[in-house]
C-alpha cells in the first residue's frame, strides 16, 4: 500500500467508468445502431468511446500511484482535459441523442479536475513567480471546466440554442462579428462611459474639496450622498434620454450621476483620514490650507479615492448599458443586447456579454493598477 | 459619527436650496415650449401667468416638484392598491420579487462564503471568479433572463427574483468570506489552546465575528437587488412594477409619472435599506457589541 | 518680573480648561515657568498631568485659558507662524508615500526653501542622526528606532533654535531607548539648542536634562522643579552614580506627594 496514494475523487471516477462501461450505449443513436446491426447509422464516439473510458482509467489509477506532486497533477491535467476535449469534439453534430455514460465520463473527467486543483492548492511555495502563476492556474482550470460542463450540457441534452447556446457557438459568434462589436464598444465605452465616468468623477471631486472648505456643506451633503447611494439612480435613464436625445450624451449623463456620489462621499470621508498628529505636524510648520491638502491630506485619502474609481467603474458600465435599453441610435451595447433579445439572437446577446464582461475587467484592471502604482506605501499594497 | 442635531439643519438647508434649483429649473426647461406655445395660440400673458404656465404643462420637460408630489399622492393614497395606476400596487410588485431575490442571494452567499472558508480547494478555484465578477456589469444580463425563461413559460416574479438572487450573492459572499476571516489570529489561537473542534470555532467565534460584515454587505445586497427588479421589469412588456411605470413613461413621455416612479423606487430602496440596518443593529446589540 | 531676552519660554499663572462632556476638566492651572536658552527641561508626571497639554500650549496646538505665555517674546501662535520651534510627536509621523529623504525635506518644501539648499539641509541632518544612506528608504522600510530618528532629523532640518519632544522614545523598547537618548545628548550638545523633553520615564528625564519639572494631575499643575547637578558631559553609566540616584530619588517623592491623596 505504500507505493499508493488513493483519492476519494480518482476512486468516484473510476466508478463513473465502470458504470458508463457497462451501460450499453453512449448515445441514442449508437442503441438504434446496435439494434440494427444492417442500416448503416452514424453514431457519435465510434471508434473514440473505448479511448475516453481508458484515458480516464489510467488517469485515475495513476494518479493514486505515490508519484511527485507534480507529475499527478501533469497526468491528471492530460487525462482529464484530452477525454474532455474528445467527448465534447465527439458529441458534436449529434446533439441531443446523449445518454447516461457520456454524463458519467464528463463527470469522471470533472472528478479528476477536482482532484488536481486539490493537489495544486495543497502546493506550498516560496517561489514567487511559481506562486503567482498556481494564482492563475487554479481558477483558470475551474473557469475552463464551467464552460466545458456548460457546454457538454448544451449539446449532450440538445438545450435549445435559444434557451443557452454552447459557450463554443458564442465563440464563433464573437469571431463572425468583430466589427460590429467593436463598433458597440465604440459607441458604448468610449464615448457613453469613459466621458461619463470623467466628468462624474470629476464633478464628485471637485464638490468634495468644496465640502471640505465649508464645513456646513460637508455635513449637510455627507449623509444626503450616503443615502442617494441606495438609491436607484438608474431609474433617471428615461428622463435623461427626453433630456440629451437619444446618442450617447444621454447615456453620459446616467454615468455623471451614477458616479458623482460615490466619488463625493469617499473622497470627503478620506479628507477626513490623515491621522491628528500628521494634522498637528502641519500645523507646526504654519502650512497653508492648500499646503496642507496637498502634502498630506490628499495622498492620505488617495485610497479611498481609487476605492470609489474602482466602483465607480463598474457603475458607469452599467448606467450606460441599461440606459441604452430605453433608447438609442441603432448601435451600442445596451441596444445589441436589446434588439437581440428581441429577435431571439441569443448567441449574439451572449457575446455582448463576454465582451461587456472582458471590457469591465479590463477598466477595472487599469484602475487598480494605477491605484498599486499610486498607493504602493499602503498596507494593503506592500503587504502583497 | 455626526450626531442627529449635527446634521439635520445642514441636510434640510441644502434640501431646500436643491428644491428652488428644482423650481427655477423646472421654469427655464419648461419655458421654451410654453412661449412656443403661447405664441402659436397668440396668447398674451404676464410673466407671473407665465411662470405658473410652465409649472402646470401637463408633460413638462422637467415637472415642477408639487406636481410630482401631487401625482405620488393621489397615487399612493386615492387610488385602490389593486388599481394598475395605484403605485402602492406597482411598488409592491418590484418589493415582493426583490425580497424573494434578496432572500435567495443572502442565503446561497452565505452558503458560499462558508465552503470558501473551510475548503481551500474551493477558495483557490472559485473565489477569483467571485471577485472578478463583482467588476463586471451582470446587469447586463437581466433583459435576457426574462426573455429566455418567458419562451419557457417561466413569468412573473421567478425571473426577477433570480435576477436579484444573483445581484445580491456577490456582495454577501464576499463580505461573509471577509467577516468568517475576520477574527484575529490571537483569538483563532485561543480556540486552539482549548482544543476547540471546527464547528465550535465556527459557531462560538466566526459567526459572531462575521455580523458586521454580513449586514454592512446585506445593505449593499438589498439596493443592488431592488436596481435588479427594476431592470428586470423593463422588457416584460411592461406588466407591473416600477421598472415598468418607468418604461410606460418613457414610451408615452409622461414625465410626472416618471419621477413619481422614481420616487416610489427611492421611497422602497430608502425602506429596505432601513429594515437591514435596523435588524443589523439589534442583532448586534443583542449580540452585546457596542452601539456604534 | 518681565522676561529677559535670554528666556525661551515663558509661562505666567497659565491655565486651562478643556470642556467635555463631563463637565469642565483642568488640564493645567496656575503654571509659573520660565526656560532659558541652551536648557535641556524635561517634564515628568502621570497621565492627566497636563505635560503633553503644556507642551502643546507652547507649539500654539492648543489655547490657553487664563495666564501669559511667550516663546521668544512673541505669543506662541506668532512664534508658530516665525517656524520657531521644531516638534517631535509620539509616534514618528512620517509619511508613508515619501522616502526618508523627502519626510526630512517636507517642512522645508513648505517654508520655500530652493531645491539645493534643501538637498543640502536634509543631507546635514540625516548625518546628525546618523541616518546617511537611508535617504532612498520608505518609513515602513525602517525599525521604530530610525523612524523616529528621521521624525528628529525632520524637526531639526529648519533649524529652528528650540525642540518640542512629545514622548518621542515612548513606544521603543528599552535598548534602543538608551541609546537614542545618548546621541540625543550628543545633538543637543553640538546645536546648542533648547530642548522641552515630555516622559513618564524617570531615569530617562535625570539622565537627559539640566532641569526636571516635575507635575501632577486634576488640576495638572506644577509641583516641584529640580535642577540637575549632574555634569553636561553623561556616559550612560552615570546613571549608576550617587548623585544620579539620589536626583531620582527626589524626582520620585516629588511624584509621590503629587499623587498621594489618590487610590
Amino acid at each position: 500500500m505504500r507505493m499508493l496514494r488513493p483519492s476519494w475523487q480518482a476512486v468516484a471516477a473510476l466508478v463513473c467508468c465502470l458504470v458508463a462501461f457497462a451501460l450499453p450505449g453512449m448515445s441514442t443513436l449508437e442503441l438504434e445502431a446496435r439494434a440494427n446491426p444492417a442500416a448503416v447509422i452514424d453514431y457519435p464516439f465510434m471508434g473514440t468511446g473505448g479511448l475516453v473510458v481508458g484515458l480516464l482509467v489510467l488517469g485515475a489509477l495513476a494518479s493514486m500511484i505515490r508519484l511527485s506532486v507534480w507529475g499527478e497533477a501533469v497526468i491528471l491535467l492530460f487525462a482529464a482535459h484530452f477525454a474532455a476535449w474528445l467527448l465534447l469534439t465527439g458529441i458534436m453534430g449529434y446533439e441531443g441523442s446523449a445518454l447516461a455514460p457520456f454524463f458519467l465520463l464528463i463527470a469522471a473527467g470533472w472528478l479528476l479536475v477536482w482532484r488536481l486543483v486539490v493537489v495544486l492548492s495543497g502546493i506550498r511555495t516560496t517561489n514567487r513567480s511559481l506562486e503567482w502563476t498556481l494564482r492563475l492556474v487554479i481558477p483558470a482550470i475551474f473557469g475552463a471546466w464551467l464552460l466545458i460542463i456548460w457546454e457538454a450540457a448544451t449539446r449532450g441534452f440538445g438545450i435549445p440554442f435559444i434557451l443557452l447556446p454552447p459557450p463554443s457557438s458564442i465563440g464563433v459568434r464573437i469571431a463572425s462579428s468583430l466589427p460590429v462589436l467593436a463598433a458597440d464598444v465604440r459607441q458604448t465605452i468610449f464615448k457613453s462611459v469613459l466621458i461619463g465616468y470623467v466628468l462624474g468623477c470629476g464633478a464628485g471631486f471637485a464638490v468634495a474639496i468644496l465640502a471640505d472648505r465649508v464645513d456646513f456643506l460637508r455635513r449637510g451633503l455627507l449623509p444626503i450622498g450616503n443615502m442617494v447611494s441606495a438609491l436607484p439612480i438608474i431609474g433617471v435613464a428615461p428622463i435623461m434620454v427626453m433630456w440629451f436625445g437619444f446618442d450617447w450624451h444621454s447615456k453620459a449623463a446616467v454615468v455623471v450621476i451614477m458616479t458623482f456620489f460615490p466619488m463625493l462621499v469617499n473622497t470627503v470621508t478620506g479628507l477626513a483620514a490623515s491621522g491628528a498628529m500628521e494634522r498637528d505636524l502641519m500645523r507646526t510648520y504654519a502650512s497653508s490650507y492648500w499646503q496642507t491638502l496637498f502634502k498630506l491630506r490628499l495622498p492620505a485619502a488617495a485610497p479611498f479615492i481609487f476605492n470609489a474609481l474602482k466602483i465607480n467603474s463598474t457603475l458607469a458600465l452599467i448606467g450606460a448599458i441599461v440606459a441604452e435599453f430605453f433608447g438609442t441610435p441603432v448601435v451600442g451595447m445596451g441596444f445589441r443586447i436589446s434588439t437581440e433579445v428581441g429577435r431571439m439572437n441569443i448567441d449574439m446577446v451572449w457575446a455582448e456579454i463576454a465582451v461587456a464582461a472582458i471590457a469591465g475587467s479590463v477598466f477595472y484592471g487599469v484602475v487598480a493598477l494605477i491605484e498599486r502604482a499610486a498607493t504602493f506605501w499602503h498596507p494593503s499594497v506592500r503587504g502583497g | 459619527m455626526m450626531s442627529f442635531r449635527d446634521k439635520i439643519w445642514p441636510v434640510s438647508a441644502i434640501l431646500l436650496v436643491l428644491l428652488v434649483i428644482w423650481y427655477a429649473g423646472a421654469i427655464l426647461m419648461n419655458a421654451p415650449f410654453q412661449r412656443d406655445l403661447n405664441r402659436r395660440g397668440d396668447v398674451d400673458v404676464t410673466f407671473s401667468q407665465f411662470v405658473g404656465q410652465t409649472l402646470s404643462q401637463q408633460k413638462p420637460t422637467l415637472p415642477a416638484p408639487h406636481q410630482v408630489a401631487k401625482n405620488v399622492f393621489e397615487n399612493t393614497f386615492l387610488r385602490k392598491v389593486t388599481s394598475n395606476r395605484s403605485l402602492v400596487y406597482h411598488s409592491w410588485v418590484t418589493l415582493s420579487s426583490t425580497v424573494l431575490g434578496f432572500a435567495f442571494g443572502t442565503a446561497l452567499g452565505v452558503l458560499i462564503a462558508v465552503g470558501i472558508v473551510h475548503i481551500k480547494a474551493l477558495e483557490r478555484s472559485l473565489m477569483p471568479w467571485i471577485i472578478a465578477s463583482q467588476t463586471i456589469p451582470i446587469l447586463a444580463i437581466a433583459p435576457m433572463i426574462i426573455v429566455v425563461l418567458a419562451a419557457v413559460n417561466v413569468t412573473g416574479i421567478i425571473p426577477k427574483a433570480m435576477i436579484s438572487t444573483y445581484l445580491s450573492f456577490f456582495p454577501v459572499a464576499v463580505g461573509m468570506v471577509k467577516g468568517l476571516r475576520s477574527p484575529e489570529l490571537t483569538h483563532l489561537d485561543l480556540m486552539h489552546t482549548y482544543n476547540a473542534s471546527k464547528a465550535q470555532t465556527f459557531w462560538k467565534l466566526r459567526v459572531p465575528a462575521s455580523v458586521p460584515f454580513l449586514f454592512a454587505s446585506m445593505k449593499v445586497a438589498v439596493a443592488a437587488s431592488l436596481v435588479g427588479a427594476i431592470v428586470g421589469e423593463l422588457p416584460t412588456g411592461a406588466v407591473a412594477g416600477i421598472g415598468s411605470k418607468l418604461l410606460a413613461g418613457a414610451y408615452y413621455s409622461q414625465t410626472i409619472d416618471i419621477w413619481a416612479a422614481l420616487v416610489a423606487g427611492s421611497v422602497v430602496a430608502a425602506l429596505l435599506v432601513t429594515i437591514v440596518d435596523l435588524t443589523g443593529r439589534l442583532v448586534e446589540r443583542a449580540m452585546g457589541a457596542r452601539p456604534a | 518680573m518681565t522676561s529677559k531676552r535670554s528666556d525661551v519660554i515663558s509661562a505666567r499663572k497659565l491655565g486651562l480648561t478643556f470642556q467635555t462632556n463631563d463637565g469642565p476638566v483642568q488640564a493645567l492651572s496656575d503654571v509659573d515657568l520660565t526656560i532659558g536658552k541652551g536648557e535641556f527641561v524635561s517634564f515628568i508626571g502621570p497621565s492627566g498631568c497636563g505635560k503633553t497639554t503644556f507642551l502643546r500650549v507652547i507649539a500654539d496646538l492648543e489655547k490657553p485659558t487664563s495666564g501669559t505665555i511667550s516663546v521668544n517674546g512673541m505669543t506662541p501662535e506668532e512664534a508658530r507662524q516665525k517656524r520657531a520651534y521644531g516638534y517631535v510627536f509620539q509616534a514618528a509621523a512620517l509619511y508613508p508615500w515619501r522616502t526618508i529623504e523627502r519626510n526630512v525635506a517636507l517642512p522645508l518644501e513648505i517654508m520655500g526653501h530652493s531645491r539645493s539648499e534643501q538637498r543640502e539641509r536634509v543631507n546635514r541632518t540625516l548625518e546628525l542622526v546618523n541616518l546617511t544612506g537611508f535617504e532612498k528608504k520608505f518609513p515602513w522600510q525602517l525599525s521604530g528606532g530610525m523612524q523616529q530618528r528621521a521624525s528628529i532629523a525632520r524637526a531639526l532640518a529648519f533649524d529652528a533654535d528650540l525642540l518640542l519632544m512629545d514622548e518621542p522614545f515612548g513606544a521603543l523598547d528599552e535598548i534602543v531607548r538608551d541609546h537614542l537618548n545618548e546621541q540625543l545628548l550628543k545633538l543637543w550638545a553640538r546645536t546648542d539648542k533648547t530642548i522641552c523633553f515630555v516622559t513618564h520615564s524617570i531615569p530617562e528625564a535625570v539622565y537627559l536634562s539640566t532641569r526636571i519639572v516635575v507635575m501632577s494631575p486634576r488640576p495638572g499643575r506644577v509641583t516641584d522643579v529640580i535642577e540637575s547637578s549632574l555634569p553636561r558631559e553623561r556616559p550612560l553609566d552615570i546613571r549608576e552614580s550617587p548623585e544620579f540616584l539620589a536626583i531620582a530619588h527626589r524626582v520620585r517623592e516629588g511624584l509621590r506627594a503629587g499623587h498621594s491623596y489618590e487610590d
